[in-house]
């Protein structure tokens, strides 16, 4: 058979390498799909579920659906977008997101999705849940208001700092993120500035303190370009998906 | 010009800074064009005092109090198409951040508690509005038709999103023009 | 006077050597702490992050996971009511405020003196004898206003659970007619014999030939997944049966590990015999913990007489034995890949798959996970002859399924029949009279109306992992559904954006509804979250979760729209009642203090 290492992504052949999966051989190659909770540096968790793709009539995870030869798969059509502006929703209403007082914006991801996806209002009802910040660190700020519970931060932590400050507790709507300490406090654990855990989060709930704001609006990241553009750049981070299972 | 019949608009702000507002009037000399398409029924550049029938009504802030409540359901009866314009009108915004709170806690924090112009009593004059328990975003009160994002929304993003609506397309504010903050 | 570590780690040291102080047996070794000092201490959590090299962050998001885990006290004794519809539909509501009246507290609150905290939890597995309760983990069944009474002062008297009545934890079979599975007379070992017979490569094939599907609900072919597993390369294979029976309504899985537990034991050995495991494990549900002993009793007997341990039988190199592992209050842990990451101590999210378990299950060996009644019907099977057994039911699905009965019926209780009998039948044999509707295989199968009760149990019509519930036309459908959403809602296993928020959501629309502020707007609503849901949940309880609106919907809409304002929209909270607080503040009573209800 030819044509064994290419499957097609809204009609255009995309070439990928055995275990990569759909989203990283998509990157790779230089194609989008919408994702928050994956990042090229970390096994694809699957979570966020705004990479949803339709094969065959079904709908899987991109990031973590086997790649396939032959596949034949829909991304940007109306109804999948309509899903993940949907999903975008669901993440402003659950958490407390007040663009216009945090210093991530501009350079958040769920944020910047929301642009990208057009969309211009929660729509359901806000749930205003009750999340404390954790500012008990000297240069480091938790604010969980604005939590979309991706793990990344657990992943990076455990995965590459082999700290593990962070990870979940709870169920259902009341999961939460936790840190590592009797007290429940970041001073009361090992983070440094310089984990790969302050790096990683695609919202604005770990934050070095007094360095917000310093960037002027227009030169923040998803001021400049959108993020379907810049996703794109952050592809070769996967090159060619070498370094991927 | 036709004598095509004007449409009529109405703005207000509820739980909101006016900002949203000033941002309206950042369209500039657009104002004149935006004239000869739509003439303003109840808003603070008129000073008409209430709404008649409209068929668009802009609205900033969200829901803080009773007479909020009022003022958004008097424009909804009388507007075809309500928008939610600005942060406070689509997610409560910045008055949402009491939402945590007692409300009992805030008033005697503010009135009771600290030092102040109150004199140790929480105010109970008929003529002000009292407060709801927590704040609410226009649509979990009643039904909102579109919104357009920002705190406040750019000149270019309310001229935009207008003359996509007044052109009966669908109104798309794209990349610059749609910001949350 | 000893310390406070000491006095954890007296209790922690027997367990942690009875669990081989391995991280993997995290909520054994945390289910057991609990049971020593009713909620677990920080001082324990200290005790084991050193002795297993876990994270408190770990340990800690491991025991929250699990409803009867704690870390906090919560009362030296914990009252569950069992939440199901059948239990409402028997008075637990009421019996439940009548229980908090009595003892001065509020739902879901410890009491001052710390001696009791009441609230609910979801099915208990006993409809067929409900109301049902939970106190302290033991089942007590056949609530009465009296029974609820005598509680609460043995409660207040602090009489130890022991020396409660034992009618109080009586737990009933209430086999209601048997088949080939509920009437065998197969001796131990009976089964395993034949399958000697018949060549341990040979035992997949058969089943294959056999034509058994999984009980579980989804119906995969028994045989293919033994032998997928047999194929798969690995060190050390597992079998695992799967007794977390939580789908609300099923009790059957019970009523077979009460009486007929060497067959389900049977056919775990039968089928670690076909894909050469040595290690077989059963997750029992928490709720079922006073099987534990009994269900231990058996394996050792079975041990005893050879058909468990070195040499079964006197076959050199067929080892195999069974630990049971107990769940700690998690629905979603009825999910198979869930249910593995728990009994891998970890919280009980079901993984991305592929892979598969077959290849990659506990600890990432290949593992055959079955449902409890599967296993006693490839034991039957095997013995039967796949012939024979194929002959049984119809061509689709073969052999016998067990219903569990329960809510509007005088005679609750389990029916074995063969596949393909109507739903009209169950409801003649049940007793049912003036039956609306019936929900078949729980909250995430199909609700149906008296035009589909000819529609036949089966994977051809309406496949089932079992239970049947009844609701007679005094009942509200509207409801039904809604119990059914909050259950989803609390046993959401938050992994997911559309689970997590999207359960959450149709809860609070479908409390909205009831409280009277519904429109068409919030049926649409529904619909758009049932489209999220469906299409993008990491698994099947989101991807179900709107199956009750949905089908009571199409089926009982009045039941909705009688509830329905004709208002556009309506919002979810009471606007007039949003202003008391401010009332309250400032003594203020007057017109302008108060919003008006819109005209409808």
């Amino acid at each position: 058979m030819n044509n064994t290492s290419t499957f097609q992504l809204d009609g255009t052949d995309v070439p990928f390498e055995s275990g990569q999966t759909v989203m990283q051989a998509a990157l790779a190659a230089g194609h989008y799909i919408p994702h928050l909770c994956y990042h090229p540096e970390f096994k694809p968790h699957g979570s966020c579920k705004l990479c949803t793709v339709k094969v065959g009539g079904r709908t899987a995870a991109s990031c973590t659906m086997p790649a396939e030869a032959g596949l034949e798969i829909e991304s940007d059509i109306e109804e999948l977008n309509a899903l993940r502006r949907t999903l975008v929703q669901m993440l402003f209403a659950e958490g407390n997101h007040f663009c216009p007082s945090c210093e991530k914006s501009g350079n958040c991801m769920l944020q910047a999705l929301g642009y990208d996806l057009e969309v211009h209002t929660a729509g359901f009802r806000h749930m205003y849940p009750d999340r404390p910040l954790d500012a008990s660190h000297p240069d480091i700020l938790l604010d969980f208001n604005r939590c979309i519970l991706c793990e990344l931060c657990v992943r990076a932590s455990s995965e590459v700092d082999g700290k593990n400050v962070f990870a979940l507790a709870g169920r259902g709507i009341t999961k939460h993120l936790i840190v590592n300490a009797r007290s429940g406090l970041l001073n009361d654990t090992n983070i440094a500035l310089t984990d790969k855990a302050m790096e990683v989060c695609p919202v604005g709930v770990i934050l070095k303190k007094r360095v917000g704001f310093k960037q002027p609006i227009g030169e923040r990241r998803y001021d400049k370009r959108p993020i379907s553009a810049q996703a794109l750049d952050d592809a070769p981070r996967a090159p060619s998906g070498a370094k991927h299972e | 010009m036709s004598e095509k019949k004007k449409l009529r608009v109405a703005t207000t702000s509820l739980a909101g800074c006016f900002g949203c507002h000033m941002s309206f009037l950042d369209i500039d000399e657009r104002l004149i064009p935006l004239l000869e398409l739509v003439e303003f029924d109840r808003s603070p550049l008129t000073d008409i005092k209430h709404c008649g029938p409209c068929d668009i009504g802009l609205i900033e802030g969200g829901i803080c109090n009773g007479e909020n409540v009022h003022v958004l359901r008097e424009f909804r009866k009388n507007c075809k198409i309500l928008i939610a314009i600005g942060s406070c009108a689509i997610t409560g915004g910045l008055p949402a951040q009491r939402n945590h709170l007692d409300l009992g806690d805030c008033l005697t924090e503010v009135y009771l508690t600290e030092a102040g112009l109150a004199h140790g009593h929480i105010p109970n004059d008929p003529e002000l509005p009292l407060p709801l328990d927590k704040v609410h975003p226009l649509h979990e009160v009643v039904k909102i038709d579109y919104f357009i994002p920002g705190c406040p929304p750019s000149g270019d993003a309310i001229w935009k999103f207008l003359t996509d609506l007044i052109a009966g397309k669908t109104p798309e504010l794209g990349h610059g023009l749609i910001e949350y903050d | 006077m000893i310390s406070d570590v000491d006095f954890h780690a007296a209790y922690l040291d027997s367990i942690l050597d009875r669990y081989g102080h391995a991280a993997t047996n995290l909520l054994q070794i945390l289910r057991e702490a609990q049971e020593h000092h009713s909620y677990i201490h920080p001082d324990a959590i200290d005790y084991l992050i050193a002795k297993l090299q876990v994270p408190r962050a770990k340990i800690e998001g491991v025991a929250s996971f699990y409803s009867f885990l704690h870390l906090k006290p919560h009362g030296e004794y914990r009252v569950l009511f069992s939440d199901n519809i059948t239990d409402r539909m028997l008075g637990s509501v009421e019996l439940m405020q009548k229980m908090c009246q009595q003892l001065w507290i509020e739902p879901g609150k410890m009491s001052e003196d710390k001696l009791v905290s009441i609230g609910t939890t979801a099915c208990t597995g006993m409809c067929d004898q409900g109301p049902a309760m939970l106190v302290n983990g033991r089942t007590i069944t056949r609530l009465t206003h009296q029974r609820v009474q005598e509680i609460g002062q043995l409660i207040r008297n602090r009489t130890p659970l022991e020396n409660w009545p034992a009618d109080f934890f009586r737990v009933e079979d209430n086999i209601r007619r048997k088949g080939l599975l509920l009437g065998n007379t197969l001796a131990p070992g009976d089964a395993l014999c034949a399958a000697l017979v018949l060549g341990a490569q040979n035992i997949a094939e058969a089943l294959k030939t056999s034509g058994l599907r999984g009980r579980g609900g989804a119906g995969y072919s028994t045989g293919l997944k033994w032998e997928a597993c047999r194929n798969a390369p690995g060190a050390a294979k597992h079998v695992i049966c799967n007794a977390d029976e939580g789908e609300p309504g099923t009790f059957k899985d019970r009523v077979l590990l009460t009486s007929h537990a060497d067959l389900v034991f049977e056919g775990m050995t039968l089928c670690a015999l076909a894909v050469g495991a040595q290690h077989g494990y059963i997750y029992l549900r928490g709720e079922y913990q006073y099987l534990l002993k009994p269900l231990q009793a058996a394996l050792q007997r079975r041990r005893d007489a050879k058909l468990l341990g070195k040499n079964i039988l006197g076959h050199a190199g067929f080892d195999f034995d069974i630990v049971i592992h107990l769940g700690a209050g998690a629905y979603i842990c009825g999910e198979e890949t869930a249910l593995i990451e728990s009994m891998e101590g970890k919280r009980g999210v079901p993984r991305n798959r592929p892979p598969f378990p077959v290849t990659h299950g506990y600890l990432q060996q290949p593992t055959a996970l079955n449902n409890v009644e599967t296993f006693c019907q490839a034991a039957l099977a095997i013995h039967m002859g796949a012939e024979n057994y194929r002959a049984i039911g119809t061509p689709k699905s073969t052999g016998s399924k067990l219903i569990s009965v329960s809510g509007d019926c005088p005679r609750p209780g389990i029916y074995e029949y063969p596949f393909g009998v109507t739903v009209r039948e169950v409801l003649q044999d049940c007793g049912a009279v003036n039956t609306r509707a019936v929900q078949v295989s729980g909250p995430s199968g199909l609700c149906i109306a008296e035009s589909e009760f000819n529609r036949r149990l089966g994977f051809e019509d309406i496949p089932t992992a079992g239970a049947l519930m009844v609701f007679d036309d005094s009942r509200d459908m509207f409801e039904v559904a809604r119990n059914f959403v909050h259950f989803f809602a609390h046993d959401s296993c938050g992994f997911c954006t559309p689970c997590r928020v999207g359960t959450s959501m149709l809860k609070q629309t479908m409390d909205k509804i009831a409280e009277g502020h519904g429109t068409k707007y919030d049926l649409s609503e529904m619909e758009n979250l049932d489209r999220v849901l469906q299409t993008s949940s990491h698994c099947g309880l989101g991807r179900t979760a709107c199956n009750p609106v949905l089908h009571t919907l199409k089926r009982f809409r009045p039941a909705y729209e009688s509830r329905l304002k004709s208002l556009d929209f309506v919002p979810a909270f009471d606007l007039d009642g949003a202003l008391a607080r401010a009332r309250q503040m400032t003594g203020r009573d007057d017109a302008g203090a108060h919003i008006k209800a819109e005209e409808t």
